[in-house]
């Protein structure tokens, strides 16, 4: 399905941004001494545009633009290392510090960080800006200060959530102190993400201080910045336009560079799954039934694979007649969910699906069939670990969603339907509950809210996903009580999928067993009871059950083993 | 009709406790709480200001060139020769009664500076966020739809290409490229001032495109996770058309994040804003503050900070309350 792929070291974004950083290094280094003249010697040649001598022209004192611009590569580095070392530090020690302090003290600081970093980060600058007087180093301080609370709070955050993994746990148990802890494995585990962090506020600190330069409250003349060249060009925009050009370039380059590195690194932090989809080729969309007493599901020969990879489904063939039960047994990983959201129409999309035939009534389910009739015709019940519901919509919505769209129901109408068949699965205050989110209910009662859906829609096929698995067993009795319900009542098909030879045994009519994507054995709830199966797959999933059956035949049988 | 209704409001008001676990009574409390912490620190912080300024500030206020008389008539205006707690209750009830002090440099009452100024600023930082949203949404949902399960991954480069180069650029650095372009070059729009309604195009556009970048990649990634989840299995076996689904399936679980992010980069534009405005030279509080910065100004400084301070405190409170009423969990996360 998914694959798990780490991705090279050398990938195109870390080496551009390695050579990108490079110049921007060798540019700070060389370009204030080799460029000091072109720089910093005032001439005559003032506000001239680009030409052969002057690539971006000179500015109101008649320096070289483009020279000034590489020149502050130097200072706009050196600043930009200092904020950021500053506020990575700072953040460490306060983020760490709050994390070895008591509960209710670092609960207290969390909070105060959480509002702190709401606020705009350059406001904050401004407010040490205001007491400090501007200039070099009060930037860096006002910056890399100002940094400080955003990477404290990342920072016990991280330590926070390494701080109940295992490792650390067992040393706490083990009465290691926290300060041991903390140097020799909350540090060490966080480095590499907040490696990652830090070309962030590298990043951030390149942009804030270069803004102070910008409004005049950083760099002074005769020292400059990007910020503050851009600031000089501002001022002769109207003569001459390119001049914001060489800050502006400097200022994107150096932002692109650590960027790109720090995707890089990312990049190699977390593995990316990678899932692809294919198109389907279009097929007709009425299936041509041959018979008339045909089945109403007809599955032949259903392959359903990875792109270019795994068969998860290996040529199965199977059919359900109109209002017979069939069930689908078999361990997770044995195809019986690909195959019945195959039959649904609904498999995921990154996988392929082939069958020679695969119809629902006469709907090819390879095709696109008509959307309402899918609707009205297949409902499909899955296993409910809480997240089958949309958790921001209230259940009435949820519920009625089918009659409402494809029985053309109105509001009212389908409310009082729904609040009929809910009362009818026994659900309590059915109006009250369609009031409610979904996780104000227990998993029963979404399941039985699920299931009261097709008592309205009355469906031809109920596609059934392990429905009861994730409920506990008093509350599994009930709902598939309300499916017998359903079945004995409106002689609904379905296909059942279970790994529970228990449930279906007392549910279906035919029971088809399947191992790495193929049907191993085809049973009759009778040989189930009677345990007699022949595959030794099926054998052992029937040894898997507790067995709380206790008719004489089984206990003379067991007292003679 | 069942009489035992769990959550009757009857049997509510019992007691301290009982009131205690009605969500939206404890988001009350808890949000009136921060509002009041919120406050409190940026009173004191905007306090600190000018007596943390190092040397002797009325002397740091009135620059070299001041006589002693200047400086000894600062002191006596800022309240410097009173001890330190008289100082503070003299600026917290001069806050109660909303005077924030005359400016140094117009003799101005500074509420009526900033009132001036501030109109001008909240223009632009909501027109550029209802922008940034009209079209970040839309952007990143169908971008993750589109691409959804690997599919066209040349539009997922493109996408994540053309994202990553405006992200790149600053803000101002924008703002100053468009003047430069825009304006100079083209002559399309005017490059300063708030004259006419054509002024605000380069403001509002400097200020949104690097958050409708954020946005939109954070639309397009919350998008991927909502659509791999169950619940959207299951709506599509409902078979409802793709506009419900994506309007009322999809929409509320990713813009519960999104609104998190717009209120915290609607916040932040108010300090981009401060750099904006002075490429367009808006009248605006930004403006004001560096103007003030440089006439070191402080009274005005102080009270524009202390304003910017609580316009981003009242928006993250909205947010959290959109938020809550969206999606009734948030309430409950709360509650520990």
């Amino acid at each position: 399905m998914s694959s798990l792929q780490r991705r090279p070291l050398w990938t195109p974004s870390l080496v551009a941004g390695i050579l990108l950083g490079l110049c921007l290094l060798v540019a700070a280094v060389l370009a204030p001494m080799l460029l000091a003249d072109p720089a910093g010697q005032l001439t005559g040649q003032a506000g001239e545009s680009p030409s052969a001598e002057h690539w971006l022209g000179t500015d109101n004192l008649g320096r070289d633009n483009l020279a000034r611009a590489l020149a502050a590569t130097r200072l706009t580095l050196l600043m930009t290392s200092g904020a950021t070392v500053l506020a990575v530090v700072g953040g460490i020690v306060v983020g760490v510090g709050i994390w070895l302090s008591g509960r209710r003290v670092r609960k207290i600081a969390l909070r105060l960080l959480e509002t702190s970093v709401a606020y705009p980060s350059l406001i904050f600058a401004l407010v040490i800006a205001a007491i400090l007087r501007p200039g070099v180093v009060s930037s860096v301080v006002a910056i890399g200060v100002a940094g400080i609370p955003s990477f404290a709070r990342l920072t016990a955050n991280l330590a926070a959530k390494i701080s109940t993994s295992d490792y650390v746990t067992t040393a706490r148990l083990l009465g290691v102190p926290p300060r041991a802890i903390a140097v020799r494995h909350i540090l060490p585990n966080m480095a590499e993400p907040l490696l990652i962090l830090a070309t962030t506020v590298f990043s951030l600190s390149l942009v804030e201080l270069s803004a102070l330069s910008f409004i005049g409250l950083g760099v002074q003349s005769p020292n400059y910045d990007f910020g503050l060249l851009l600031n000089e060009s501002l001022t002769q925009i109207y003569t001459q336009p390119t001049s914001v050009l060489g800050p502006s370039i400097m200022i994107v380059l150096t932002g692109l560079a650590v960027m790109l590195l720090g995707d890089a690194l990312a990049g190699r932090a977390n593995p990316r799954t990678s899932r692809r989809a294919l198109r389907h080729p279009s097929v007709p969309a009425v299936a041509e039934i041959q018979d008339e007493k045909a089945p109403l599901v007809r599955v032949e020969n259903l392959r359903v694979s990875v792109p270019g990879g795994a068969e998860l489904v290996r040529g199965i063939s199977l059919t359900v007649d109109p209002g017979e039960v069939v069930a689908l047994v078999g361990e997770s990983g044995s195809g019986k969910s690909l195959t019945a959201m195959s039959v649904a129409g609904l498999p995921p999309a990154e996988l392929e699906v082939h069958a020679d035939v695969l119809r629902v009534d006469d709907m090819n389910m390879l095709g696109q069939a008509d959307r309402s009739r899918l609707g009205r015709e297949i409902s499909i019940i899955y296993q409910d670990p809480g997240t089958t519901f949309n958790p921001s919509l209230r259940m009435g919505v949820q519920l009625t969603e089918v009659l409402r769209t494809h029985l053309g129901m109105g509001r009212r109408h389908a409310r009082k339907r729904i609040t009929e068949a809910l009362a009818q699965v026994n659900i309590t205050e059915p109006e009250h509950r369609l009031r409610q989110h979904p996780h104000k209910l227990s998993g029963g009662m979404r399941q039985r809210g699920m299931i009261a859906t097709t008592l309205v829609t009355a469906p031809k096929l109920i596609v059934a996903d392990e429905p009861t698995t994730a409920l506990d067993v008093t509350v599994q009795h009930e709902v598939l009580r309300q499916f017998r319900k359903i079945h004995r009542e409106q002689g609904t098909a379905m296909l059942f999928i279970s790994h529970d030879l228990g449930v279906v045994e007392a549910l279906c009519d035919r029971i088809l067993v399947m191992k790495d994507g193929e049907i191993v054995e085809r049973l009759t709830p009778a040989q189930l009871r009677n345990r007699d199966v022949h595959h030794p797959y099926t054998q052992a999933l029937m040894d898997a059950v507790p067995v709380v059956d206790t008719s004489p035949a089984r206990l003379a049988r067991q007292e003679s083993s | 009709m069942s009489t035992a209704r769990v959550d009757d409001p009857a049997q509510h008001a019992v007691s301290a406790a009982a009131l205690w676990e009605r969500p939206w009574l404890r988001f009350g409390v808890q949000r009136v709480t921060g509002l009041l912490v919120s406050f409190v620190l940026l009173v004191t912080v905007t306090f600190v200001i000018v007596p943390l300024i190092p040397g002797d500030p009325a002397a740091a206020i009135a620059g070299p060139e001041a006589s002693g008389a200047e400086i000894a008539h600062i002191r006596q205006q800022l309240g410097l020769d009173e001890p330190l707690h008289v100082q503070f209750l003299d600026y917290v009830s001069g806050l109660l009664t909303l005077d924030l002090g005359t400016s140094f440099a117009s003799g101005q009452d500074v509420a009526t500076v900033i009132l001036a100024r501030l109109p001008f600023t909240a223009e632009l930082a909501l027109l550029a966020i209802v922008l940034v949203l009209i079209i970040s949404v839309p952007v990143g949902m169908l971008v993750a739809v589109l691409t959804h399960g690997g599919r066209r991954s040349w539009l997922d480069h493109l996408f994540n290409f053309v994202t990553s180069l405006v992200y790149s650029v600053p803000q101002y650095v924008m703002a100053t490229l468009l003047v430069s372009v825009l304006a100079v070059g083209l002559g399309l729009f005017p490059a300063a001032g708030a004259e006419t309604l054509l002024s605000l195009v380069l403001p509002t556009l400097a200020l949104m495109l690097l958050p409708i970048c954020v946005v939109s990649r954070v639309v397009r990634r919350e998008t991927a996770i909502v659509l791999d989840q169950d619940y959207i299995r299951t709506a599509r076996g409902w078979r409802i058309g793709r506009l419900r689904m994506f309007g009322r399936y999809v929409l509320p679980n990713v813009i519960t994040t999104t609104l998190t992010l717009s209120g915290l980069i609607l916040a932040s534009q108010l300090g981009g804003a401060v750099v904006i405005e002075r490429v367009f030279a808006w009248p605006g509080l930004g403006q004001g503050i560096v103007d003030a910065f440089q006439a070191r100004d402080y009274p005005v400084i102080r009270g524009a900070i202390l304003v910017l301070g609580l316009m981003a405190t009242v928006i993250i409170i909205v947010v959290d309350v959109i938020l809550a009423i969206i999606d009734p969990r948030t309430l409950e996360a709360d509650h520990e």
